[in-house]
């Protein structure tokens, strides 16, 4: 952050000076009066792209398919670093409700996005990172139809949250759903695991862990409809963030009432990221993704699935990884390399580097 | 990774498993010392690829369990305070004390950082001259030197701002009272690895001999582990007491001499608590007289500490391999990873939360094996 | 206790009076002290916990439980797969 700009002495709320006075977000930007209209028109209003005259009213009204059914989800971003390897909160963001769309088989079709700002966080960083967001939207293709900014003092902010909503469309013939899995089923990612979790996490103080890694975070909206392409069975599609592959498979387990096996020889993991993990102690099942998918899929399909994955740029480390069981509902387990199973446990908290 | 991928070999790991079920004729105990091999032993399962004949407990040597209450409400005392960065390895975040633990402490607004390493807490002394930056040194022999480093480098430097929390602990006067204890069980040791490559094998010459014990100092991975089992159950077969070094590849038999040194300039042997255990004679190190400037304790007062340990917890019967952790009646319940009762759950090493992580509810479960898909 | 991890030493440095190395993990480095392994040379493997190098790797030694497995009984190997 950088120092104070100097202090107005007009009151609080009514501050004349325009924008380009100052370099960072200061509370005025908050305020609703022209420094916020000023800071819309010069950050914000690009990443709306056509849509910006949608911001001028209080809600967007847009049109929606008649057939199908509407996907609504909603999301919040607190990444620290803001910018990092591969990615911002910006990005993250987009990608990150796109995806929650895209594993419901839905089309995403509009975003609105809301900012609280620290103050102090540099203008510069805002521009990059909204910049970074309309590249984001329009690679998927989305729109951002609508958003709100508030400032918070100092102290009170980590320099940027962004919280998303996002809204989709799912045709009449796709029904995906985290109790569908069934014995015999196959389980199949579409890539490498842990990348984002270990490439925020060698950016860290006190990590500092020097690496080429980048954080995955991607759309998956083109992955997903070639995998409902390759298969007319598709169990349920989900993309595992916090928590990493474990939580998202011991959710579908739970759900469906049924256990799940993983093969350690066969989860694709980078060599930085087995690398990090050996260092610091952490199991990739429990490291964060940010762009890739875990499907289930009826066995017979598990084939056409990964190939269909791996013909698109977010799939190229698509395989199987495990299997639905009928034993142990609810519960997910590893067979190792070495032979022996053993049980992979919703994570209590976050992982913490350890000596031990 | 190499020399870590070879010593996970599947057909590697059986062969042994094999063997030893081919070898151990009769019943026998055998404990690996420290808590990077319970964590390897679980999650690999191999306890569960050993013939019904070999059993394995699990040993005190997991610093965080073993880590006295009195250090942790000390820890968190000097945490607590406005004036101090309190640096610490992750282990030690979610160690209950007697009230609260660090990473409660750390949401209730005081400054406290995971280092990796014992130099990024120097490093944050020095760059942060107006706090005072207080590191929780512990560990065992492993630890020392890395510590020993932070504190020399600091005098050394002149860095005024830092200081460390000393808990220390040393293994062989740990597996001395478990031998000596009336009710132990445990016939034979796999060696703890890492200990060894700073200390070397000497100090485990007369426990072997004096306790007529063999200890086979291992490394970490599945093929360290079982061939260390089937060497233990080998001697144990032959009546044999001796020490043998599994973890050639990293152990030397007089250990590293560097290492020792740093040590020994910093550090004094001491009497020590063992959370769960109780007090062992010259278990543990202190600083020397010389480093007081270095010393939180010395640096902090932090008044008269009452400490509270529950007292349904068996860590103490657990930690010497007499219980296993589905022994106790809290195990799971009461007793769980988000809240531990005591030593031996509050950290990933330690028996009951390894057990609890890996699905180890009763006695022996078994998860059927499977074929991987083709 | 001890979680240390092997590593290839990738290059030496001074830090004061402080030996230093760049080690490498599978493709993440990390700043590793040195002053326990004097010795040790670009192109080692190194054992290191908490920041700190601990021993070289001895690749003979590595190499000696591999030797030990084909000493193990084959005929126990032959049932297995039978």
């Amino acid at each position: 952050m950088t120092a104070r700009p100097p202090i107005e002495s007009a009151a609080f709320g009514a501050c004349p000076v325009p924008a380009s006075r100052y370099d960072v977000v200061v509370l005025g930007h908050g305020s609703g009066g022209r420094l916020s209209r000023d800071l819309f028109e010069s950050v914000f209003s690009p990443l709306l792209g056509a849509d910006r005259a949608l911001a001028l009213e209080d809600q967007a009204t847009l049109p929606f398919p008649a057939e199908g059914r509407l996907a609504v989800t909603t999301d919040a971003f607190v990444v620290h670093p803001l910018e990092f390897p591969g990615g911002d909160v910006g990005s993250l963001a987009v990608h990150g409700t796109v995806n929650d769309l895209a594993v419901g088989g839905a089309r995403p079709l509009y975003l609105t996005a809301s900012f609280i700002l620290e103050e102090g966080l540099p203008l510069s960083t805002l521009a990059r990172i909204v910049a970074s967001m309309k590249r984001a939207a329009d690679a998927v293709p989305v729109r951002v139809v609508a958003g709100d900014t508030k400032v918070v003092d100092r102290g009170k902010g980590d320099g940027l949250f962004v919280t998303t909503t996002g809204v989709g469309f799912v045709p009449a013939n796709v029904a995906l759903s985290a109790t569908l899995a069934r014995p015999g089923d196959a389980v199949v990612v579409s890539g490498t695991l842990g990348d984002h979790g270990i490439a925020i996490l060698a950016a860290r103080k006190g990590i500092e862990l020097d690496t080429r890694l980048e954080s995955d975070s991607q759309p998956l909206f083109a992955l997903c409809q070639e995998v409902l392409r390759a298969s007319r069975n598709v169990r349920c599609l989900r993309d595992p963030t916090r928590g990493g592959l474990s939580s998202a498979l011991n959710e579908i387990a739970a759900a469906s009432s049924v256990g799940v096996r993983l093969f350690e020889e066969k989860l694709p993991l980078r060599a930085e990221v087995r690398g990090a993990c050996e260092l610091l102690g952490f199991d990739p099942l429990y490291v964060a993704n940010e762009g890739k998918v875990v499907a289930v899929v009826p066995r017979e399909d598990a084939e056409a699935v990964v190939l269909a994955m791996r013909r698109t740029p977010a799939g190229t480390d698509a395989a199987v990884v495990g299997e639905i069981v009928e034993g142990h509902p609810g519960v997910v387990t590893l067979r190792s390399v070495v032979g022996g199973e053993r049980v992979v446990a919703l994570l209590a908290g976050e992982q913490l580097p350890r000596i031990c | 990774m190499k020399y870590l991928d070879e010593y996970r070999n599947g057909d590697a790991a059986k062969r042994l498993a094999d063997a030893i079920a081919r070898e151990a004729s009769r019943h026998h105990v055998v404990m690996e010392i420290c808590g990077g091999q319970t964590h390897s032993i679980v999650r690999y399962g191999l306890d569960e690829m050993l013939p019904e004949t070999v059993e394995l407990v699990h040993g005190p040597g997991c610093p965080v369990c073993v880590t006295p209450l009195e250090a942790i409400d000390r820890a968190h005392a000097i945490a607590r305070r406005d004036d101090v960065v309190f640096c610490s390895f992750g282990d030690m975040l979610r160690v209950p004390g007697s009230e609260t633990d660090l990473l409660r402490l750390k949401s209730e607004g005081a400054d406290v950082r995971i280092v990796y390493s014992p130099l990024d807490a120097l490093r944050v002394a020095q760059e942060n001259p107006a706090r005072e930056v207080v590191f929780f040194a512990i560990g065992f022999e492993t630890t020392a030197p890395p510590n020993a480093m932070a504190v020399s480098l600091a005098a050394r430097r002149g860095i005024r701002n830092f200081s460390v929390l000393v808990s220390h602990v040393l293994v062989p006067p740990a597996i001395d009272a478990i031998l000596s204890a009336p009710d132990n069980r445990v016939r034979g040791f796999l060696g703890p690895g890492h200990v060894c490559t700073v200390t070397g094998l000497s100090e485990y010459e007369p426990l072997a001999s004096g306790h007529r014990t063999p200890i086979v100092v291992s490394g970490f991975e599945p093929v360290d582990l079982l061939e260390g089992v089937l060497r233990v159950v080998r001697q144990l077969e032959r009546g044999q007491g001796t020490v043998e070094n599994q973890y050639g590849r990293s152990v030397r038999p007089a250990g590293n001499e560097a290492a020792q040194a740093l040590v020994t300039d910093v550090f004094e042997v001491r009497d020590q608590k063992w959370r769960g255990i109780g007090a062992i004679p010259r278990s543990g190190l202190g600083l020397r007289e010389k480093y007081t400037a270095q010393d939180a304790e010395r640096k902090f007062d932090v008044g008269a500490l009452r400490t509270n340990e529950p007292a349904e917890c068996i860590s103490g019967e657990i930690l010497r391999g007499v219980k296993k952790p589905w022994d106790c009646a809290a195990f799971g319940k009461r007793c769980t990873p988000e809240r531990p009762l005591g030593a031996t759950m509050v950290s990933s090493e330690g028996a009951c939360a390894a057990y609890f992580a890996y699905g180890r509810t009763e006695k022996r479960r078994r998860l059927p094996l499977a074929e991987a898909p083709a | 206790m001890c979680l240390a991890v092997p590593g290839r030493l990738v290059e030496v440095s001074m830090d004061g009076d402080v030996r230093m190395g760049k080690v490498s993990f599978g493709g993440v480095s990390r700043g590793v002290c040195l002053e326990c392994v004097p010795a040790a040379v670009p192109g080692d493997y190194v054992l290191v916990h908490v920041g700190f190098a601990l021993s070289v790797i001895d690749e003979a030694e590595a190499n000696r439980v591999f030797a030990m497995l084909a000493e193990l009984d084959p005929g126990a190997l032959e049932e297995a797969t039978s």
